[in-house]
This record gives C-alpha cells, sequence and structure tokens, in this order.
C-alpha cells in the first residue's frame, strides 16, 4: 500500500503542475476544446484513483471541481471567478497531498467551503446555460447529460488508464505508468517503457562516476609516464567506457528548463487578480536543457524575479496608461545556451529601478558614504539592489518586499557559480540576465602551464593551439603595447596568462614565444600565451571557494589526477580582461579598446607613409585590415592594379602618383572592405598606430587630402577615404541604390566637426543612404523646418551652441517630425550616457568609430520606419 | 581554580601558537588539524588566502592566520600546520605555526579584550583567558573567515 500511496502522491502532484498550466491557457483560450479535454482527463484520473485508494475528501474536491469543469466542456464559459475556485481546489488538494505524503493518511479537516463554491459556480453556469438555451448548440437538460457522461466516465474508470497515459505521453513527452499498468500490463499497448528513479540515486550515480574519472585520470597519468605500458589498451577501453558512462549519466540529470517555469502562468495569473494589474507573460527557450541540480537551485531565485517584476516592475493599468504604455505589462523569460552556460533574462517594460530611491537607502543603509555615491554611474548604483537585506519598496505587499529579495537571489546564483547582472532604464523597464553554467559536474579541459603553474582551460571556448615561435610561421608582434599574432588572415589580439594573473615575474618581458591557446567567447577570438600545453582532461568542477569567487579570472578549481588543486580560466573574464568586443576586425577593435581608455576625444589613427616623407594617416577604425602582400602577386588588369584576395580581384590604388605599386618584396596594403568588396590603397610604408587629439588645422585642396593635423607633434595630412572609394569601383557609392527599387533612404548628419563629416559622409554612402551634413543642430532643424523629408538623423552629442540632446529634444518636441529616428554618435559610450541619450529620446546609441555599428542602427531604425 | 564545578561552564579550546602567540579555537568548530601538503597559490587573491588543497577529496581555502592578525608566523623547524574549519559548507584551513593541547577552561573565566588591543586582533577575538604564564585569546572562526573581498574585486 505505502508504495501504491507514494506513487499516486508523485503521480497526482505532477498531473496537478500540468491542471495549473492548462488552465490558466485555458482561461485565456476558453474555445480551446483541446485543452479542457486535457484537464478534464486528468482531473477525472485523480478523482478516479482517489476513490480507488480510499481517499474520500480527495475524492469529494476533485469530484465537485471535475463537475465545474465538465460544465465549461459543455460549451459554457469560463469566467475569471470560476477558475480561480477552481485554482483554489486544486492547491486544496495539494495541501492534502502533502500530508498525506508525510502521515500516510488524509488529513482531517472538511473542504465543504471549496465544494459549496464549486456547486455555486456549477450552479450558476447551468443557469446561464438555460438562458443561453435557445443557442443552436445542443440544449442541455439541467445537468443530466453531462451528470451522465460523468457517471459513465466513472464507472469506466479502470478501463481508462492507458488512454490517459498514451495522451499523457503525448504532452509531456514522457509516459508515466500508474498502478493499474502493473495489473493490466497486457493492456498496455505501446509508450516508451520508463521506470522512476529517486533524484538521489541519480546523484549518488554522479558522484560515483565522478569518482571514476578521477580515478581514470590517476591511471591514464601513470600510464603516460611509462610509454610501454602493457596497460595500455585495457586502458584506453576503460577510458571510452567512463567517458559513455559519463556522459549517459549526464544525460539522465539533463532537463528542460521548462520545468522550472511550469508554475509561472499560474503565478503571474495570480498575481495579476491579487495586484489588479494585466500582465503577459512570454516564455522563451522553455525547451533549453540543463543540469536538474542546476535548476533546482535557480527555481526559486526566478520565481521570486518573476513576482518582484509583477509586483514592483510593473505600473498598474492607470499608471500605463498615464505614461502612454499599453496598459497590460509585459513579462518576458527567456533562455538560451551560450558556450558552457545557460542565460536566463527576465525583462518587463515596467517602470524601470528607481535610482534615487535606491542611492538614499544605500546610504541609509550605510552600504556606501554620500560622497561616493554621487561618483558612482546609474548601472553601479542599481547594483545595491544585491546588497543583503536591501528592497526599496516602500510598502511590503503579500507579493514581495518582505525584506528578502534579490540578496537572496544572487547568493543563490552565486552558490553555483553563476552571475547576474541588472539593466534598467528608468520608464521602460528592467530585466536581469542570469548566467549559470549548464551543469557543475564534469567538463573537458586542456591543462596548461604558465609561471610554472597549472591551470584548467575549459576545451569548450578551445578553438585551436599555435606554437609562436621567433622566426617562426607564426610570430608574435606588437602594434605598440598590444601583442597580437598573425593567424591566417587575422591578427588575433594576445594575452599573457602570466600577466593577466599578475605571475610575471618580469611584467615588461618580451612575449616572442609560447603557446597560444585560441579561445573564443561569443563573436570575440583572442589567444591566451602560456608556457606550456599538456593534455586534455575531463575534469570534475569544484565551484570556487567563496572567498576567491571574486576573481573574474577563474570559473572554479578541480583536482587533478596526481591530486593537486588548479584554478580553471573562466574564458569570459579572460575576454572582459583583454577588451569589450573583438570581432573579425581585431585590429580595428584593439584599437579601439584604447580609444576608450584614452581621454575622450582621442582617435586611433593609422600613420604611414605614402609618396613623400610627411606621414599621412587615417582613422583606424575606417580600415578593415593591414595586409602585407607579396608584390609579385600583384596582376595588371584592364590598365589597373589587382590581387587575388580571398577568392576575389580587389582592385589596388595609389594613393598618389608619387607612390610606386613595388615590383618585389612585401606591399603594404590598408584594406577597406564593405560587404563582399574590397579595395585596397598602396602606401609604402605603415609607421605606428597612434592615439591622437583630432583636429584638422588646415584643409586642404588636394583631392584625397581632408587636411594637416599635428598628430604625436608631427604635421600630418588626413587622408580622406572617400575620395578613394570610387576609384576602386565607379559603382561604390550608387551599387547599393535601389536594389529592389525601394526608395533610398535620407540621412540627416550632424556633427559640427568637418572631419567627421567628411569621414561619415562616405561610409554611409557606401551603404546606400542618401546624405545631407550640416554643422549644427540649428541648420538641421532649419532643414526639417523646411520640410526637407529625413528618413533618420545621426547626430554627435558634443556640439556647441545646441548640443545632441536638445536636437534630439527639439525633434520630439514638434510634432511634425517627432516620429523621425534620432541615432546619436559619442566618442563617450558609457551605459551611464546610453540611458540618459534614451530619455532624451534617441533611438540608438552608437560609438563615434563604431561604423559596423552605425550601419547596423541606420539598418534597423529606417526598417522600423518602413514597417510602421 | 575551579576544580568544584568541572561539568559545569567547561569549554574546550584547541590551542595553536602563531607568530609567538597562544591563541585557542572552541572545539566544536574545528573538523582536524593536518599538514598542509601540495599547496596551490592562488593567483589574484586577497593576501590573507594562502592557497587551495585537496585534504582526501575535498577542496580546502588556506588562511594564513598569521598574516590575517597582523603577526609574523615563526619558523619552529617542524612542520607548518593547519587547523581545518568548515563554514557554510565549506572546508578552510588556518595556517599556524604549531598547535598545542586540547584545554578545558571554564567560560565564566574568559575575560573582555583590553581596550588597547591590537584592533585587528580584537575584531577577531571573543576574550582572553590568563593561564598560568601566559595568555590565551578565544577566537572566533566566523569573523577570522570574514575576509573582504571587495578590494581585490576590482
Amino acid at each position: 500500500m505505502d508504495d501504491l500511496l507514494r506513487e499516486f502522491v508523485t503521480e497526482t502532484n505532477e498531473s496537478l503542475d500540468v491542471v495549473d498550466v492548462e488552465l490558466v491557457r485555458f482561461e485565456q483560450d476558453p474555445n480551446n476544446a483541446k485543452i479542457l479535454d486535457n484537464i478534464f482527463r486528468l482531473v477525472h484520473t485523480i478523482k478516479g484513483t482517489c476513490g480507488f485508494l480510499g481517499l474520500p475528501r480527495l475524492e469529494a474536491l476533485a469530484h465537485a471541481a471535475e463537475t465545474v469543469m465538465g460544465k465549461f466542456r459543455d460549451g459554457l464559459p469560463a469566467t475569471n471567478d470560476a477558475v480561480t475556485v477552481i485554482l483554489a481546489t486544486i492547491d486544496r488538494i495539494k495541501e492534502i497531498l502533502e500530508s498525506l505524503e508525510r502521515d500516510q493518511r488524509e488529513p482531517e479537516g472538511a473542504d465543504a467551503d471549496l465544494i459549496a463554491d464549486l456547486e455555486r459556480i456549477a450552479e450558476r453556469t447551468l443557469a446561464a446555460a438555460r438562458k443561453q438555451a435557445a443557442e443552436p448548440a445542443r440544449v442541455l437538460r439541467p445537468g443530466e447529460v453531462s451528470l451522465d457522461e460523468l457517471e459513465r466516465a466513472f464507472r469506466d474508470t479502470p478501463v481508462d488508464p492507458p488512454a490517459i497515459k498514451g495522451a499523457k505521453a503525448d504532452k509531456t513527452g514522457k509516459a508515466k505508468p500508474v498502478e493499474e499498468a502493473a495489473k493490466e500490463d497486457d493492456a498496455v499497448k505501446s509508450g516508451s517503457q520508463s521506470i522512476r528513479v529517486t533524484v538521489d540515486t541519480l546523484e549518488q550515480l554522479m558522484t560515483m562516476v565522478s569518482e571514476l574519472v578521477l580515478t581514470r585520470n590517476q591511471l591514464l597519468e601513470i600510464v603516460r609516464r611509462h610509454d610501454d605500458s602493457e596497460f595500455k589498451t585495457p586502458l584506453q577501453r576503460l577510458s571510452n567506457v567512463t567517458a559513455e558512462l559519463q556522459e549517459g549519466v549526464m544525460k539522465t540529470r539533463m532537463q528542460p528548463i521548462g520545468n522550472a517555469w511550469q508554475k509561472f502562468p499560474r503565478i503571474v495569473r495570480d498575481l495579476c487578480n491579487e495586484l489588479g494589474k494585466k500582465i503577459e507573460l512570454e516564455l522563451q527557450g522553455a525547451e533549453t536543457e540543463l543540469d536538474r541540480q542546476v535548476l533546482d537551485l535557480i527555481k526559486d531565485p526566478l520565481t521570486h524575479m518573476l513576482r518582484n517584476s509583477a509586483d514592483h516592475g510593473l505600473e498598474t493599468p492607470a499608471e500605463r496608461r498615464a505614461a502612454g504604455k499599453s496598459e497590460q505589462g509585459h513579462i518576458r523569460l527567456s533562455a538560451y545556451h551560450e558556450g558552457g552556460h545557460i542565460v536566463i533574462r527576465i525583462a518587463d517594460d515596467g517602470r524601470g529601478l528607481d535610482t534615487a530611491r535606491i542611492k538614499a537607502k544605500a546610504v541609509a543603509q550605510g552600504l556606501v558614504s554620500e560622497a561616493d555615491i554621487e561618483k558612482m554611474s546609474e548601472a553601479q548604483i542599481h547594483k545595491f539592489i544585491f546588497a543583503a537585506g536591501f528592497s526599496t519598496a516602500t510598502t511590503v505587499t503579500n507579493v514581495s518586499g518582505r525584506g528578502v529579495g534579490m540578496d537572496v537571489v544572487r547568493t543563490n546564483i552565486d552558490q553555483i557559480g553563476g552571475a547576474i547582472d541588472v539593466k534598467s532604464i528608468a520608464g521602460v523597464g528592467l530585466s536581469f540576465t542570469i548566467k549559470i553554467p549548464l551543469t557543475l559536474a564534469i567538463v573537458a579541459a586542456l591543462i596548461v602551464e604558465s609561471s610554472g603553474e597549472r591551470f584548467a582551460i575549459p576545451q569548450l571556448s578551445v578553438v585551436e593551439l599555435v606554437r609562436a615561435r621567433k622566426g617562426g610561421d607564426h610570430r608574435i608582434e606588437r602594434i605598440k603595447d598590444t601583442t597580437v599574432l598573425r593567424l591566417r588572415d587575422k591578427l588575433l589580439p594576445l594575452a599573457r596568462l602570466s600577466r593577466l594573473l599578475g605571475t610575471d615575474a618580469d611584467a615588461d618581458r618580451e612575449v616572442e614565444s609560447g603557446f597560444i591557446v585560441v579561445t573564443q567567447v561569443g563573436s570575440q577570438t583572442f589567444g591566451i600565451v602560456v608556457d606550456s600545453v599538456f593534455h586534455t582532461e575531463e575534469i570534475v568542477v569544484k565551484p570556487m571557494s567563496t572567498k576567491l569567487r571574486h576573481i573574474a579570472m577563474f570559473s572554479g578549481n578541480t583536482i587533478l589526477g596526481d591530486g593537486a588543486v588548479i584554478m580553471i580560466i573562466d574564458p569570459n573574464g579572460v575576454a572582459q580582461a583583454i577588451g569589450s568586443t573583438v570581432t573579425s576586425q581585431m585590429i580595428v577593435e584593439a584599437a579601439h579598446d584604447r580609444v576608450e581608455e584614452a581621454a575622450e576625444e582621442a582617435t586611433s589613427l593609422l600613420v604611414f607613409r605614402a609618396g613623400s616623407t610627411q606621414p599621412k594617416a587615417v582613422p583606424l577604425s575606417l580600415i578593415t585590415r593591414l595586409e602585407e602582400i607579396d608584390a609579385r602577386k600583384i596582376e595588371l588588369s584592364n590598365g589597373r592594379h589587382m590581387v587575388q584576395y580571398r577568392g576575389q580581384l580587389m582592385p589596388l590604388i595609389s594613393m598618389n602618383s608619387s607612390v610606386n605599386i613595388k615590383g618585389e618584396g612585401a606591399q603594404p596594403l590598408l584594406v577597406f572592405s564593405d560587404g563582399a568588396r574590397s579595395m585596397a590603397l598602396v602606401v609604402d610604408e605603415i609607421i605606428d598606430i597612434v592615439e591622437d587629439r583630432l583636429a584638422i588645422q588646415v584643409t586642404s585642396d588636394v583631392p584625397g587630402v581632408l587636411g594637416s593635423a599635428v598628430i604625436k607633434g608631427q604635421a600630418t595630412e588626413i587622408v580622406d577615404v572617400g575620395h578613394f572609394l570610387p576609384l576602386a569601383f565607379e559603382d561604390w557609392f550608387r551599387r547599393k541604390d535601389n536594389p529592389t527599387g525601394a526608395r533610398q533612404y535620407a540621412v540627416l548628419l550632424i556633427d559640427d566637426s568637418p572631419f567627421f563629416r567628411n569621414m561619415l559622409t562616405p561610409v554611409l554612402q557606401a551603404a546606400g543612404y542618401a546624405v545631407t551634413a550640416v554643422g549644427s543642430a540649428r541648420e538641421a532643424l532649419a532643414l526639417l523646418e523646411d520640410g526637407r523629408p529625413f528618413d533618420v538623423a545621426v547626430t554627435d552629442i558634443e556640439m556647441p551652441d545646441m548640443d545632441g540632446f536638445e536636437f534630439a529634444e527639439a525633434v520630439r518636441a514638434d510634432a511634425r517630425h517627432a516620429a523621425l529616428p534620432v541615432i546619436a554618435l559619442s566618442s563617450q559610450i558609457s551605459a551611464e550616457s546610453i540611458e540618459r541619450g534614451r530619455q532624451a529620446g534617441f533611438h540608438d546609441y552608437v560609438a563615434k568609430f563604431d561604423r559596423q555599428g552605425l550601419i547596423a542602427a541606420l539598418m534597423e531604425q529606417t526598417d522600423v520606419g518602413r514597417a510602421a | 581554580m575551579s576544580s568544584e564545578n568541572t561539568d559545569r561552564n567547561l569549554n574546550e579550546y584547541v590551542t595553536a601558537m602563531v607568530g609567538g602567540q597562544l591563541f585557542g579555537l572552541p572545539i566544536r568548530g574545528v573538523q582536524d588539524v593536518f599538514i598542509p601538503e601540495r599547496l596551490t597559490k592562488v593567483p589574484l587573491a586577497p593576501p590573507e588566502i594562502a592557497g587551495v588543497l585537496n585534504l582526501r577529496g575535498r577542496i580546502v581555502t588556506l588562511i594564513d592566520l598569521g598574516f590575517r592578525l597582523g603577526l609574523v608566523r615563526e619558523d619552529n623547524g617542524g612542520p607548518v600546520m593547519a587547523i581545518g574549519v568548515e563554514m557554510h559548507g565549506e572546508s578552510y584551513g588556518l595556517l599556524i605555526d604549531s598547535v598545542g593541547e586540547v584545554l578545558k577552561l571554564d567560560g565564566a573565566l574568559l575575560e573582555r579584550n583590553p581596550i588597547n588591543l591590537d584592533p585587528r586582533l580584537a575584531s577577531v577575538s571573543s576574550g582572553i583567558f590568563r593561564l598560568d604564564g601566559q595568555l590565551l585569546m578565544v577566537i572566533d572562526v566566523d569573523r577570522i573567515l570574514d575576509i573582504s573581498t571587495h578590494a581585490a574585486a576590482a
């Protein structure tokens, strides 16, 4: 009996979870007979089983609920009220189940209240039905038909389960044998074979496998030292079997994250009623799988955050209306895999965090001094919500704000080696991003050595290994202070592990040789330079001690086969240390990082010589790549110099007539690309990459030269790239015009610096836009005033007289162009200024040198315009 | 001095020497005493953390108690020892110069910290016992393990 009861409890709990979700769905979609059938069957099974096991209290409740649902099925409206009572009934059933599990018997008590409610609803719905009796639908004689059905269904119960099972298998993807199945197993025709295993058993199995992996590693370590060991072959087999076993066990532990979300629609529904709000919950990526241990640990934090969003984040319908938003708030929960992590995001479109209140509270709680907080950015201030005992809600509600809050969430996430970040824009919304490892158990890792210590680098992010030697195929080169590796046709930014970890005895040591672990994190690729590389090993990841968890370079530690503890390098941490955005255009980006570090206005410039001794410069951000090609590969075709480059013919353009294309040796080139097309500017010599304020002091009449500026103390010609592009392809600026017959978008470009106007105009033209460039916000407003049609405006922020923010506000204020998208360009790109920009009415915010970003932003904004 | 009430108020302390000072740790907080071997240094770690090691399959974080207390550890010729403690399910080892005997002391005799005690010691001390010939400082393990990680977090 015990077993039967336990199984019943587990089974029923699962069914009830499904009913919860289904009911909420049903309420939203009351015409969906399928959903209702499902609910009906589930409740019916519960009732039937209760009767079978002799549990009268449960049976009575389930019966009453089933009756109401039977009415629904007969085509009667499912009111919010009715669904609430049924949900309450289900909660009661759960309570009873809990004590049933504990005490092996039904608890004392009566459910007359709920049953009365249910009966009242059944009556009322019947009354409603009578009113609707004139409808062409089948007329119900009061209650009899459906009751008949119910009775028959009840009588048929013993025959039902196989059918129910089949239905359930369809829905949840797993078959659930119930006790009847054992008695009637002959009757069970189909359905995948499965058994229930307790989680403890799996856990134990996992621990054993972990130990087995460790032992295998130890053996491998021993055999590695004895080359001709006779153990080699059997050990290899053992190794393979272990790997398979491990994989198998891991698989049993993986569960879709949707399991943790199952209760969410119900929670949101209840909150809507309780708080008088309208909330739409969107769930994305529910099928994303992760280790159930991790799943269990994040279930509560996620629930808490969802409640927070609904309670504090989203405004009441009235407030939303006043703020010009739709009455219905929106919460989106999404999950996806990224590397060895799962990223979960909860985003709402509510009021965002109240920075002022957080500030006040942080100071009041003594977390930070008033002087210090003034220096903090908004993003930093927002992080205080993770501090212990922090809750900004002024009123403690039933839902959240009980004092435990985001600090508990953070602690839970910390414990599993995850990270949480918050982004909030006042009035627009709040989003939390949680990044947690997929599994806490075992990963493949590359064991490397740096400064005499061993480290593990997760294999997942390792792309390849390169050995760099002085004079070898792969050389480590330097661009000023940055070390890079020329790898095939890319420049790979490098970081010496010992330097990242501060274990480099001689920090200034020239990096010339070493092993380079080419690592990829998201779109970022970089090389980690280590002293030696040993082998790949399956390691059992153990979380870092809480005292060491703040070190971004490590994601955990592990015990190696020889018993030593080593640190596991976190490629994300390394990536952050190296720089924020390294893409295929690495050289551009590498310089970019330095731009951000340097004083605001500084620009990275590539300084080179072409034709004369006077240095020339071009903003590095315009250059796609620097190349050195073998001069013999340059071909003459149709009177023009060409080179085969990445399977295409790339035209070579000389800077001026005095630059000679070399006949032999290496020819340095500056490659400019746009989409699939590339052209190269032939130069004599690449000198350096420098950062300096770019102020053109003398403008020039010479074609191809914008003017002269003093760069690093030397007069330097600033090259106008826009002049050369059409020389390579006459149609460079035209070819993208109206490719599909669509109208060419008109861009209004506002920048007080003639240099940037000159620099950006060709870039935007090349991307297919018609550009009108003006030098001040006033001029721009005058053009708009004249009724000149523009699809989008791109404006600098820092301008004399009227700055970008004011311009955006002025545009917004005028009803005629209020819809004109405005993209801000700035050399200072911080989260803070982005938020400020958004408030001023900017649609997007792009770094001044982020050419690709600007084009992407333009495309997005003009697309939006077209859709509208 | 308190022979009558031997079975009352008696607390047991594991004693240890660090930098010439005698310390006592409440025995219920002490897991074991071991000789640290194969210590792995952790780059970028706070200076109080001497490293991590594998103790029977568990990863133990070693705290340099001398550094933590602002004392200079003495080389007494013998092996360095560590006292194993646990907090929130994590294992820690406190590096000490040598371990002494387990003393049973009457809790009533625990005296408050003198007001002129070095603030670094005072912040982790729960009081002082006057023993024959020397003073024994009782240290609070939770407070010892309360190591600020913010400074290094940047």
